[in-house]
């Protein structure tokens, strides 16, 4: 027993100074800072502050459930656990601004300010250093507490904390929204949300709502589902395809009442769910990893930029319907002759070789040897917007082609054109994963020896992969180019492969719903919260690797790694197997 | 065998886009290595400063890749990550530096700060090292081959933005060495004292390594283990701690990479890492991975070519500004080696390993 106490608390222990190191980490990498000018909740408590305590709460919780698992029973090991770990965690930062008061750090880590000391001790300056140590065993003894509650107080609680969070995150998307309608949504707007967080009122009206719905849905929602579930076949269909109705006669009448800004974001999400689609057919289905894949991005923004622009550099000046099927063959094209001589290598040497060829065409691009008819750094400016009618024609260097008819001049305008090529796009991948190509792709992605013993074309069928996926991404850069109106060498930059792969990978390989998911989650979210765009590569960075360590299979695993993960649990294989199978064998 | 006409086609297509590379490449060097020469714009000492330039260079190159090549030899694995742990060394001894500079013992005891800067970064960079390994890569020891190579990915944009973070997005300037400054006359032919340095402690740090390697038993039971690691383990080799120590001497030697190349180029950034990382990685494999003594021949290749390559081979032909393709020079090397010679300079294993 004695033991065992040991072995709990100093557990307790070690996970109280991981969760103060990373509360340490949060503060100096500067998030803290940066967030402390939101506010979560208007004149209670701050994002920034919400983010030294969240560390506490999650240590906790930690504490907690390790510690229940050691002990079996009882509510008072795991709560002392909790106690131990938040007073710890709250230790680690209290030392830090301890030394931070007398020693000016500030000369290496430039975020150690006086603002975040006091921020830190809740305004209270030095004296308020010991209040550290016991908010965070306050706040671990609570998380501890939650943990050990039933479900049915658990979950509406947990859940109602969450719904206030968000709306609190999303306060400054939201409100501007909901005061464009005036009236009623306009009263409930300002009612809920102040101008930087969720009021106090609008937070606890939220909590009380939410809960509520939560409660009520947990003790009856089963029961509903089975009800549906008993449908009829043809009643569920039609209740699918009414969902699938009502969210695209929403999404076509969102840059209605969204406003320029949301569309642009959403333009830029389907631009990246592009991307992430042609990525998904080398990377998810074929397990080729490319990581030189802004190549034909730069390519299809390059054939539009120099096809239709009335600038400098145009060459041809025609209208940008012309140029979207060049566009796509050139980068289809461009597939086959990088792909053609790098698809003899294997597995992480490609994705080496790939990111060579990436930068190769990034440095090219930009240099004043191609500089004459690529531009150079200056890039190829004014690009002719879309138009639906009948173009008038080019008079001159610097003036722009009449449009008579309806032009796309604005993110609103494009965003039409951007969500209708990704859904084109996404269902010609979908045809494509469940041709007799896919599933060849998928053979060579679980290995490549047996595809070929077994009849596979290897180099013809990666081939093709890479040439279908570089043609999608030559769309993205397409619709890239014409959104913003100028393409430069700078923009063609590694991270933009980064991100796909990072969208892929999040969101889960092989699986198209994964795509649509990631991209909203990784271009969407940090393009929301404008403070956090400095912290986004950090953000993926972390997600990579957790999704690596937890979830190799991405979020939305798709249906054919999902079927092989339950046929592995019935095998009784689980965890070997299961990372094996979802990550596909990628060599 | 009997092969269908698509497949026949497809072989052909590979063939020709093979040739036509390596046609293009010879081409560009051949006949712009005749046209500079003939053009005669740059003087003999010019040309040496350029191969004296790229050993130093070349050299930092090779301290970096003595990383990659370990790691891969026992993991089979490439530490995407080693760039920017190359970067925090040089971030700790830029602030040691900075600070020394500043109460004017640098003035004072030059050596000895130097010496500090190096083993400062060479500590940071290890401690970083473990915490990678430890975090990232062991527990994905057993998985398929991309997925640790997506979280070195991570781990490496984990880094580099946390550094952007603790110390900004600017620029740091090095402070001044004085001793390092200046030339030394070598055969009538003036070579900066600061390459010679860059170079000589470069070479230093190789041989303890190589020494470390052969002669020690830790060395023999990193050898041992990226041979066989169940073997090894049999032999009662502790192979966990093995693979934390060759992390950590490939970190430690990023690291003096790392202080060293800040010293040369006199700045440190938060993304100075990702370039000579890549580099690093082609001069790896340039000489063989899992190879040690390639990793030296292959960096110091790679330096040479790079500092060359442009005057060389590009200038003659008309390019304007070929510096700005120096790079490119490097990742086209990269390509090559990895198409043509996957097995490296120096290095037979891979082939029989099936990289």
């Amino acid at each position: 027993m004695n033991n065992q106490l040991r072995l709990t608390f100093g557990r307790a222990a070690r996970i109280g100074l991981i969760g103060g190191l990373v509360a340490l980490f949060l503060c100096l990498v500067g998030i803290v800072g940066v967030f402390n000018k939101r506010s979560l909740i208007e004149g209670i408590i701050s994002l920034g502050q919400f983010s030294i305590l969240l560390s506490a709460l999650g240590v906790g919780y930690i504490a907690a459930k390790s510690a229940s698992d050691q002990m079996q029973k009882g509510v008072l090991w795991p709560f002392l656990a909790g106690i131990l770990s938040g007073f710890l965690t709250g230790a680690v930062v209290a030392i830090f601004v301890m030394i931070g008061y007398r020693i000016n750090i500030r000369t290496v880590f430039i975020t150690a300010s006086p603002v975040l000391y006091d921020l830190l001790t809740f305004g209270r300056g030095p004296a308020g250093i010991w209040l550290l140590p016991g908010v965070g065993a306050f706040l671990g003894a609570l998380s501890a507490l939650t943990y050990k509650t039933p479900p049915w107080i658990q979950r509406p609680l947990v859940r109602g904390l969450t719904a206030v969070i968000l709306s609190g995150l999303f306060a400054g998307l939201v409100r501007p929204l909901l005061i464009v309608w005036g009236g009623w949504p306009e009263a409930l707007g300002r009612f809920l949300f102040g101008s930087t967080g969720v009021t106090p009122a609008g937070a606890l009206t939220t909590f009380v709502v939410i809960s509520g719905i939560v409660a009520v849905w947990s003790a009856r929602g089963k029961a509903m589902r089975e009800r549906v579930r008993q449908w009829p076949p043809a009643g569920q269909a039609a209740l699918r395809w009414t969902f699938f109705g009502l969210a695209f006669i929403l999404a076509l009448a969102l840059p209605l009442f969204s406003g320029a800004f949301l569309a642009q974001v959403i333009v830029l999400i389907s631009i990246n769910i592009l991307m992430g689609l042609g990525l998904n057919i080398t990377l998810g289905f074929a397990g080729l990893l490319d990581l030189g894949f802004v190549a034909f991005f730069a390519m299809g923004a390059y054939t539009v930029g120099l096809l239709t622009s009335y600038g400098e550099y145009g060459l041809a000046h025609l209208s940008f319907w012309a140029v979207v099927p060049i566009a796509i063959f050139v980068a289809f094209m461009i597939g086959a002759f990088l792909g053609l001589p790098v698809l003899r290598i294997r597995g992480d040497y490609l994705a080496i070789a790939t990111l060579g060829f990436g930068e190769i065409v990034r440095l090219l691009a930009g240099s004043d040897f191609l500089g004459l008819w690529l531009g150079g750094p200056q890039g190829v400016i004014g690009i002719q917007k879309p138009c639906i009618g009948w173009l008038g024609p080019y008079l001159g260097v610097g003036i722009p082609r009449v449009c008579n008819g309806l032009e796309l001049g604005g993110p609103k305008e494009i965003y039409y054109l951007a969500v209708i090529s990704a859904i084109l796009v996404a269902f010609v991948a979908t045809r494509l994963r469940d041709s007799r190509l896919g599933r060849a792709w998928m053979a060579i992605r679980e290995d490549e020896d047996v595809a070929e013993s077994l009849g596979v074309n290897l180099i013809q069928t990666k081939l093709l992969a890479y040439m279908l996926g570089a043609s999608f991404a030559g769309l993205g850069g397409a619709i890239f180019g014409t959104l913003v109106g100028s393409i430069f060498a700078s923009s063609m930059q590694l991270l933009v492969s980064i991100n796909v792969v990072c969208l892929i990978i999040v969101g889960g390989m092989g699986s198209i719903p994964g795509v649509v998911v990631g991209a909203i989650a990784l271009i969407g979210l940090p393009e929301a919260f404008r403070e956090f765009a400095e912290y986004r590569l950090l953000f993926y960075g972390a997600a990579l690797i957790g999704m690596m360590l937890a979830k190799p299979g991405g979020l939305f695993p798709s249906a054919i790694v999902q079927r092989e993960l339950h046929v592995a649990e019935e095998m009784e294989e689980p965890s070997d197997a299961s990372i094996s199978v979802a990550s596909a064998n990628l060599e | 065998m009997r092969t269908t006409l698509t497949e026949r086609l497809a072989e052909l297509a590979v063939a020709v886009s093979l040739w036509g590379f390596r046609i293009l490449v010879v081409f560009v060097v051949v006949a712009g290595t005749i046209l500079t020469i003939r053009t005669g714009k740059y003087s003999g000492e010019q040309w040496i400063d350029f191969v004296v330039f790229g050993i130093a260079r070349g050299s930092i190159y090779a301290l970096i890749a003595l990383g990659y090549t370990m790691v891969y030899g026992i993991l089979r694995m490439i530490n995407f990550a080693h760039g920017d742990v190359f970067m925090a060394g040089a971030f700790s001894g830029y602030f040691l530096t900075a600070a020394l500079s500043r109460s004017g013992f640098l003035d004072r005891y030059p050596i000895w700060t130097l010496l500090g800067a190096i083993l400062i970064g060479m500590g940071v960079a290890t401690g970083i090292a473990i915490i990678l390994e430890r975090v990232a890569y062991r527990p994905l020891r057993k998985a398929p081959r991309l997925v640790p190579l997506i979280s070195a990915i991570g781990a490496s944009f984990f880094l580099e933005y946390s550094f952007r973070g603790f110390f900004g997005p600017g620029i740091y300037a090095y402070p001044p060495v004085t001793i390092l400054q200046g030339e030394w006359t070598l055969l009538g032919i003036g070579i900066l004292r600061m390459q010679v340095l860059v170079a000589v402690a470069a070479f230093i740090m190789m041989a303890i390594l190589y020494t470390i390697v052969m002669r020690t038993k830790i060395g023999k039971a990193m050898r041992a283990v990226s041979e066989n690691k169940d073997v090894s383990a049999l032999m009662g080799i502790d192979v966990d701690r093995i693979i934390v120590a060759t992390f950590m001497i490939g970190a430690a030697m990023a690291g003096a990479a790392g202080v060293l190349y800040a010293l040369m180029f006199r700045q440190v950034n938060f993304f100075m890492g990702f370039v000579p990382g890549i580099k690093a990685f082609t001069a790896a494999v340039l000489g063989g991975i899992g190879n040690i003594p390639g990793a030296m021949l292959g960096g110091i290749t790679l330096g040479i070519f790079e500092s060359i390559g442009p005057a060389l081979f590009l200038d003659g032909l008309g390019i304007t500004r070929p510096y700005q393709l120096q790079d490119a020079i490097a990742f086209i090397m990269l390509v090559m080696v990895l198409l043509f010679r996957p097995s490296g300079l120096l290095g037979e294993r891979l082939a029989v390993k099936k990289a």
